[in-house]
């Protein structure tokens, strides 16, 4: 199962807690892993990355490993740790309160 | 029990506030979606249980909450708004290309005839309609295919579609107001339109009397008065009897004539409340000293109405949809500021008290009467 962490304002949306458990198929990547979300999820459509273009939205980083992963590939690999669930992949919301 | 529902969208979520007939003790709940931009919330004309909101942030975008209990429960539904054909571009600030791109939700209105459907106008500017109580959206295309979208541009604000009014008699016909755009009217039902700013004049576009750019900020009608209009303008108030076909200006005796926020009194089309602001860039009432003006003469004579608002160290901003009337027999009045100060008259401006003070920077206020 791959760990994914929610920020607290997607939790309350998703009713969930801050981790959530996924199973996903094939290869763990950002859209493996962010389409099996939505898919689990509806109410996340649209709040991660954009409907349609699936742009990651312009706020919003993810991290997996100590590492930041905001600006690969969508179909890239992610580390074999989230793919284990030894390692959660964390949806962060930037540093950017107001 | 009569009363009325207030609600109130702020930047930092929304509040629902209940009174009886007497407004003067207020149950305040909130904040919803705390965190959470609320531009705005407004209720069905045909269910006062009903109330959508308009839930937005930088971070995670836009979202729509609909209540159908009133506001004790919410559940998102859709929010998906997908231009239906290719945007193209509008003007940036600087005159050059800008590209269309979907921002958020300005304004949510609910049909005036039909249960589940509801408009949204959005930023950058177009109309959407939901047949389905918000699950779906889709645009009506014909407005920002109007052939003079290319000279559209943003207001301070970003280019946004703040305003959409019906007409109670003819469900076809739908005026909505755009900054910096104008107004632009539909007597199909949204699916060609007409730029109506015959009259508008504004100095900060090349040519004053331009077809379209026009800054307007809030239009405002009496239900039983449709084809009367009252419009703050950037600078300007203006008034339409011709459906928006043709406007004049109004401002009269005003201190000001820069403001954002414009209504009419519920049972009375002639008469009309505004906040006149010091300036485009001085966002704040002359003199510290919060006043809402109101013209009993559908406009050019103006009464400063000042009993219960602070009048010196005031310095707030009332937005475009931070005013609304109440529709008891004693006219209710109510408006907003970015301070969070929510203001209530229950005598039809003559006399003002605070309903609650220190709620975030406040985005809309919408009252709904309840029998």
């Amino acid at each position: 199962m791959v760990r994914v962490l929610l920020p607290a304002h997607l939790r309350n949306l998703a009713q969930t807690g801050p981790e959530v458990h996924l199973e996903v198929n094939g290869p763990v990547t950002q859209r493996a892993i962010l389409d099996t979300l939505e898919a689990t999820y509806p109410v996340l459509r649209g709040t991660i990355r954009d409907h349609g273009t699936h742009k990651r939205r312009a706020f919003v980083r993810f991290f997996a490993c100590g590492e930041d992963h905001s600006h690969d590939a969508p179909d890239d690999p992610l580390p074999d740790a989230v793919a284990r669930g030894d390692e959660p992949f964390a949806v962060i919301g930037a540093m950017a309160g107001g | 029990m009569a009363g009325v529902r207030l609600l109130v969208g702020t930047a930092k979520g929304g509040f629902v506030l209940t009174s009886d007939e007497g407004r003067r003790d207020w149950e305040v709940e909130g904040p919803l979606f705390g965190g959470w931009e609320i531009f705005h919330m407004q209720g069905s004309p045909l269910d006062t249980d009903r109330i959508y909101a308009s839930q937005a942030g930088g971070w995670f975008g836009q979202v729509i909450q609909r209540s159908d209990d009133g506001g004790r429960s919410w559940n998102p539904v859709g929010n998906e708004f997908s231009y239906a054909t290719v945007p193209g571009t509008h003007q940036w600030y600087d005159g050059t290309p800008h590209p269309w791109e979907f921002a958020k939700v300005w304004h949510l209105e609910p049909s005036l005839t039909e249960h589940d459907v509801v408009y949204a106008g959005i930023e950058d500017a177009g109309l959407f309609r939901s047949d389905d109580a918000g699950m779906t959206w889709q645009e009506l295309q014909g407005l920002r295919e109007h052939g003079t979208g290319p000279k559209w541009q943003p207001g301070a604000g970003g280019l946004c579609l703040h305003t959409i009014v019906q007409d109670p008699r003819d469900p076809q016909r739908i005026l909505v107001a755009i900054s910096a755009a104008g107004t632009f009217r539909s007597d199909d039902g949204g699916t060609t339109w007409k730029a109506t700013n015959k009259g508008l004049r504004s100095g900060e576009i090349p040519d004053e009397d331009a077809e379209v750019g026009h800054c307007v900020h809030k239009i405002a009608r009496h239900p039983t008065r449709p084809d009367t209009l009252f419009m703050q303008k950037h600078w300007d108030v203006m008034r339409s009897d011709d459906g928006g076909d043709s406007w004049r200006e109004i401002s009269g005796n005003l201190p000001t004539d820069f403001g954002f926020a414009i209504d009419v009194h519920a049972h009375d089309p002639e008469t009309v409340y505004v906040v006149p602001i010091k300036s485009d860039s001085e966002h704040y009432p002359i003199d510290g000293a919060l006043q809402v003006w109101r013209s009993t003469t559908g406009g050019d004579e103006w009464e400063p109405l000042t009993r219960g608002l602070p009048q010196k160290n005031c310095y707030v901003n009332v937005l475009r949809d931070c005013m609304a009337v109440d529709r008891l027999d004693d006219c209710g009045v109510y408006f907003g500021t970015t301070s969070g100060q929510l203001f209530g008259s229950a005598d039809a401006g003559d006399t003002w008290a605070p309903i609650v003070e220190g709620l975030p920077r406040i985005l809309s206020v919408e009252a709904q009467t309840l029998s």
